[in-house]
């Protein structure tokens, strides 16, 4: 009954008109979110639903409205943070709210590098979108010298940060503080001068920035991105004395068809290998197939550490990760596994065995891995992860480059038969392989093997659902039986909830065996390397996960172990999971790499003058 | 430092110098909340510090929030070129600022307070800390207050962070959290969800030295002096070409010409009511009252002698505003700065037809898309300039 009362007491509707349509809306409801509700489309940029984000730095969402005692009078408010009240008519397609809307969009230019033609977002960019919405046909207040002083901050492998597409939208910094808690970003500068930047004034190399890309995820126009490597790509492609040896990870199969008008979560994987065939590429591998490797690697690694008592092992395959644990937790660095990402792991492969197995000069060979991730990148530049001096992987396309690749070469993946994977070395995979691309799925293909190992047998239920859920921290209790017995395991996603873990370990207040850590929230399927979306955040996170646990549903082989080009690589060249020779090649290091202050904040205050009074 | 000898003149009788606060502080300790709110909404005290709003209903709103604790913040940042009264208060009067606080506390059920103070009146931190000192001793703050048994009040100094924008309440608010004194969306409202989100007043300096005195005197005292549409009277910096500049007390309702004499302003050309983000008066609006609603005042006047070059007066003000932006929305951001160029353009070569209109609209869009006080305030100085003198513009009759 009180319950109830509650209800009806929540529940206030107010009533209201937006165009003339009767509208409802809740109590403390905005405008903007009505008027969505409705279908009506007002404009915005720096607003983002998903991430509750609502500066109220672009005024282009400004709608005209009179008050019910308004006599007549109308105002204009910014509609993401006007709440709707009781009796409020609201316009906004009015030629005043129009004209003031056009104003904002004109000054957003003027401090705008308007060169669209050669952005990387032309096409998919908000700003444009909105430009266009509004009907701008002037551009008065445009001035060169604006977007001349804004720095362009190509010092990462894996990212560029174009400030002179910047419109202070601030939805980066937002992702990175609240949803990543990395906290890389910050707002700098005042009046004309107000930009983002990264903490302590670094560039984006030596920042505290993991370059797990979310940000990139959420801007809405092109001021942040991958760094473009697709021509490095088209060159070798088009070289003849060339080997291009493609992989692509297993996110990247659910998580592209969008681009080219398929439903999203559809699995494109059979497409993308006729068009990387189409365009020249000279093998195409899975890196699933190193994941199935990275699991024997990392199970050996770990009943090794459990063995010993050293626990909790963290997973290794996530480079943002990797980036997040050597800047913010060196002190949790004892704590990772050694084995290397799936990724490099091929890449490792490709230039040693596959070479020795199908007669070919591994200096001629180019590894190129298309992956979910900005991170991957950094990871390829890594200089523990050369071999011989040169790099396991050469390039590491985002997903998005692929599909700019493709545009470039006029495919279109809709339009192409599927093909199989057909290297009889590197080609086959598990579908405890395929469920790396979401969190909880290294977890689960590493407790496939092991229960195998402990047991001799597999798992009869196959499918691990405790493994399965998706908040951000998850732990289960695995009976594995046999000669392990009990393992605690948890899982997180994003990188909040990886510093929880990384806390609570270090407090010694973890009581876990194997830890899975994926820096982005939903793991790879929403990595930092994806298509964008706009005006939305991780929209598609479940279905595509849905379509990878079909996958491995699908798949004649469920474990790593069983797959028998794996078996074969053992067999012939590396010998057993953890050899010397595996080690050699499959296991890397990890350095501190703790951004100190080296100024206390006295000194800083010390520092700071008030300045002479002008006025 | 010696704090008083830099307080400035003081041309007239200030109703502060005839009032005890320890007074205002007992009373108040004696009277139910609502009462407290109740005289000063009778009183019809409107805020100092530059949007008037009626000081009564921001603590009606604020008794009326359920959120706990609540805090009462001094906005002691005075920023606005050519106001210095603030300072006047804080150096002559600190014990009725501190008790207008506490009565404020008293009203809204709130038992902490902060001042915060502007960065560049570092000087007077000790003097007021000394002045809490002696409140405390007095029992004007602390624990049990004014003879009241559970009335609980405190007050604690915060330096401000030499920003103008950090006088807007809500960037204040942030600035007090530790961040950019980067302004808030208006809603919710500081008294809603304030300092750390709770519910929070924010009151000028000059609105809380008047709290005690209306309590003591009495709200018709404080009402009987202004007119019947605008009660009570107000403090005034005068700054700029007159003999005698300083600070006046004035009822509301007083013409400018009145205060002109009195500060000895020979033929001035203009007059800044308001500070930057104020109103340039020509003499033909010099019988215009200082009223809300007729010359709204913010409490500052700058007088402009017949030799100023007025949109020179206008460049300098809107220097002030692209410095002191603080750059987070696109009107003020790129508008102050276009702004300032389109006025040194224009004291160069002119103002054609076109470039009128598109300055107009720039102007506009910056008065109703800005997102804080500062971008809507800001080009209020120059299209005032603009309307009354044109003529001054090369190429002009
Ligand atoms: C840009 C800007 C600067 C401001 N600076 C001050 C200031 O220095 N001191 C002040 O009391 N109020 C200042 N205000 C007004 C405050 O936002 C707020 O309205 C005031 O402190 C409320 O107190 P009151 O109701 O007693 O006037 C400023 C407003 C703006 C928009
Ligand atoms: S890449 Fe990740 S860590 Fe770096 S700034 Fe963006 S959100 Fe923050
Ligand atoms: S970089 Fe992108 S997300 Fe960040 S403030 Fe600029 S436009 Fe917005
Ligand atoms: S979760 Fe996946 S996509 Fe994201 S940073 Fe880690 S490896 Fe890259
Ligand atoms: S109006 Fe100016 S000062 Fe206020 S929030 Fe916008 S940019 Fe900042
Ligand atoms: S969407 Fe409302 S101000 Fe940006």
């Amino acid at each position: 009954m009180e319950h109830e009362h509650e209800e009806a007491g929540a529940k206030k509707i107010l009533h209201a008109t937006i165009n003339g349509v009767a509208v409802e809306a809740e109590e403390n409801e905005t405008i903007l979110h009505c008027a969505r509700r409705y279908g009506v489309y007002i404009p915005t940029l720096c607003e983002l639903d998903d991430i509750d984000h609502t500066p109220g730095t672009c005024r282009v969402c400004l709608v005209e409205f009179e008050m019910p005692s308004g006599d007549g009078k109308t105002k204009l408010a910014t509609s993401c943070n006007t709440p709707v009240v009781e009796g409020m008519t609201v316009q906004t397609r009015s030629p005043r709210a129009r004209s003031a809307q056009r104003l904002q969009v004109e000054l957003l230019l003027a401090d705008h590098d308007q060169d669209c033609a050669t952005c990387v977002r032309h096409g998919s960019c908000e700003l444009q979108d909105v430009a266009q919405f509004v009907g701008l046909h002037e551009n008065r207040f445009y001035k060169p010298s604006f977007v001349e002083k804004r720095p362009v901050d190509d010092s990462s492998p894996a990212m560029i940060r174009d400030m002179s597409k910047c419109i202070r939208c601030q939805r980066c910094i937002a992702i990175c503080r609240e949803g990543q808690g990395v906290d890389a970003l910050v707002q700098v500068g005042i009046g004309q001068d107000k930009a983002v930047g990264l903490r302590f004034g670094l560039s984006q190399k030596e920042s505290t920035c993991v370059t797990c890309g979310q940000c990139v995820l959420v801007c809405p126009t092109g001021a942040l991105g991958e760094r473009d490597e697709t021509d490095k790509v088209l060159d070798w492609i088009y070289d003849p004395e060339i080997i291009t040896v493609f992989q692509f990870a297993p996110a990247v199969r659910v998580a592209f068809g969008e681009e080219f008008g398929l439903p999203p979560g559809a699995n494109v994987q059979g497409q993308i290998i006729t068009a990387l065939k189409r365009i020249g590429a000279d093998i195409v591998l899975d890196t699933n197939f190193g994941a199935d490797l990275v699991i024997m690697e990392e199970s050996a690694e770990l009943l090794k550490r459990l063995a010993s008592g050293s626990r909790p092992t963290f997973t290794s395959c996530c480079p943002a990760w990797i980036n997040f644990a050597e800047i913010h937790y060196p002190e949790i660095l004892p704590y990772l596994s050694s084995t290397k990402s799936p990724m490099q792991s091929m890449g490792m492969i490709c230039k040693t065995y596959l070479p020795e197995k199908m007669v070919l000069d591994p200096k001629k060979i180019r590894t190129i891995a298309i992956m979910p991730c900005t991170a991957k990148k950094d990871e390829a530049a890594r200089l523990q992860l050369q071999f011989d001096g040169k790099a396991e992987i050469d390039v590491v396309l985002t997903t998005r480059e692929f599909a700019r690749m493709l545009r470039r070469e006029g495919i279109n993946i809709a339009k192409l038969e599927p093909s199989d994977f057909d290297n009889p070395y590197m080609g086959e995979f598990s579908g405890a392989g395929a469920i790396f691309g979401t969190t909880g799925g290294v977890m689960e293909a590493a407790v496939r093997t092991m229960y195998y190992v402990a047991n001799g047998k597999e798992y009869d239920a196959i499918e691990f659902e405790q493994l399965r859920g998706f908040e951000g921290v998850r732990s289960a209790t695995v009976d594995m039986g046999g000669s392990i017995g009990i393992v605690k395991v948890a899982m997180c996603h994003g990188l909040k909830p990886a510093r929880e873990i990384a806390e609570l370990v270090l407090a010694g207040k973890a009581d876990f065996d194997f830890i899975e850590v994926m820096a982005c929230p939903g793991g790879c399927v929403d990595g930092g390397g994806n298509l964008r979306s706009k005006k939305a955040y991780m929209p598609n996170a479940l279905k595509r996960r849905a379509t990878l646990y079909n996958v491995d549903r699908q798949q004649h082989v469920r474990q790593s172990h069983n797959n028998e080009q794996i078996k074969t690589l053992y067999r012939d060249f590396l010998e057993k999971p953890y050899s010397d020779k595996a080690h050699h090649l499959l296991h890397t290091m990890y350095t501190d790499r703790k951004q100190t202050l080296t100024r206390t904040v006295k000194e800083i205050w010390e520092d700071l003058t008030i300045s002479d009074p002008l006025y | 430092m010696d704090v008083k000898s830099v307080r400035g003149f003081v041309g007239n009788k200030l109703s502060f110098s005839e009032v005890s606060a320890s007074d205002g502080v007992k009373m108040a300790a004696e009277m139910a909340p609502e009462d407290v709110v109740s005289i000063i909404t009778a009183s019809g005290l409107k805020g100092r510090g530059g949007a008037g709003f009626p000081t009564g209903k921001k603590w009606e709103y604020a008794f009326g929030q359920e959120g706990h604790p609540k805090y009462i913040i001094g906005n002691a940042d005075e920023g606005e070129p050519g106001t210095f009264k603030d300072r006047l208060i804080l150096t002559d009067f600190p014990e009725l600022v501190f008790a207008g606080m506490a009565i404020a506390g008293c009203a809204v059920g709130a038992e902490f307070g902060i001042l915060y103070l502007r960065a560049e009146y570092g000087w007077l931190r000790e003097h007021l800390e000394a002045a809490i000192a002696h409140c405390r001793e007095k029992g004007l703050l602390g624990k049990a207050i004014g003879g009241g048994k559970d009335f609980s009040f405190d007050i604690s100094i915060r330096m401000g962070s030499g920003a103008y924008i950090c006088g807007e309440e809500t960037a204040l608010l942030e600035s007090l959290e530790g961040r950019r004194g980067d302004a808030r969306n208006r809603i919710p409202f500081p008294v809603q969800a304030g300092y750390l989100g709770k519910p929070t007043v924010v009151n000028n300096v000059e609105t809380l030295a008047w709290v005690p005195c209306i309590l003591v005197k009495g709200p018709s005292w404080f009402a009987g002096m202004g007119t019947r549409k605008a009660p009570g009277a107000w403090l005034f910096s005068v700054s700029g070409d007159c003999k005698r500049p300083g600070i006046y007390e004035y009822p509301f309702g007083t013409s400018l010409r009145q205060i002109l004499a009195d500060v000895g302003a020979d033929n001035p050309k203009a007059v800044q009511v308001g500070g930057a983000s104020g109103n340039c008066v020509p003499p033909s609006g010099f019988d215009r009252t200082m009223t809300p609603g007729d010359l709204a005042t913010g409490g500052s006047i700058i007088v402009f002698g017949p030799g100023q070059d007025m949109f020179a007066v206008a460049e300098n003000f809107q220097h002030f505003f692209a410095d002191e932006s603080c750059g987070q929305c696109i009107p003020c951001r790129v508008g102050n700065q276009r702004l300032l160029e389109a006025i040194a353009r224009m004291r160069a070569n002119g103002l054609d037809k076109d470039s009128e209109r598109t300055v107009r609209q720039l102007a506009q869009t910056m008065s109703v898309a800005s997102k804080c006080g500062l971008g809507q305030m800001s080009p209020r100085a120059f299209l005032s300039i603009l309307n009354n003198f044109a003529g001054e513009l090369p190429g002009h009759a």
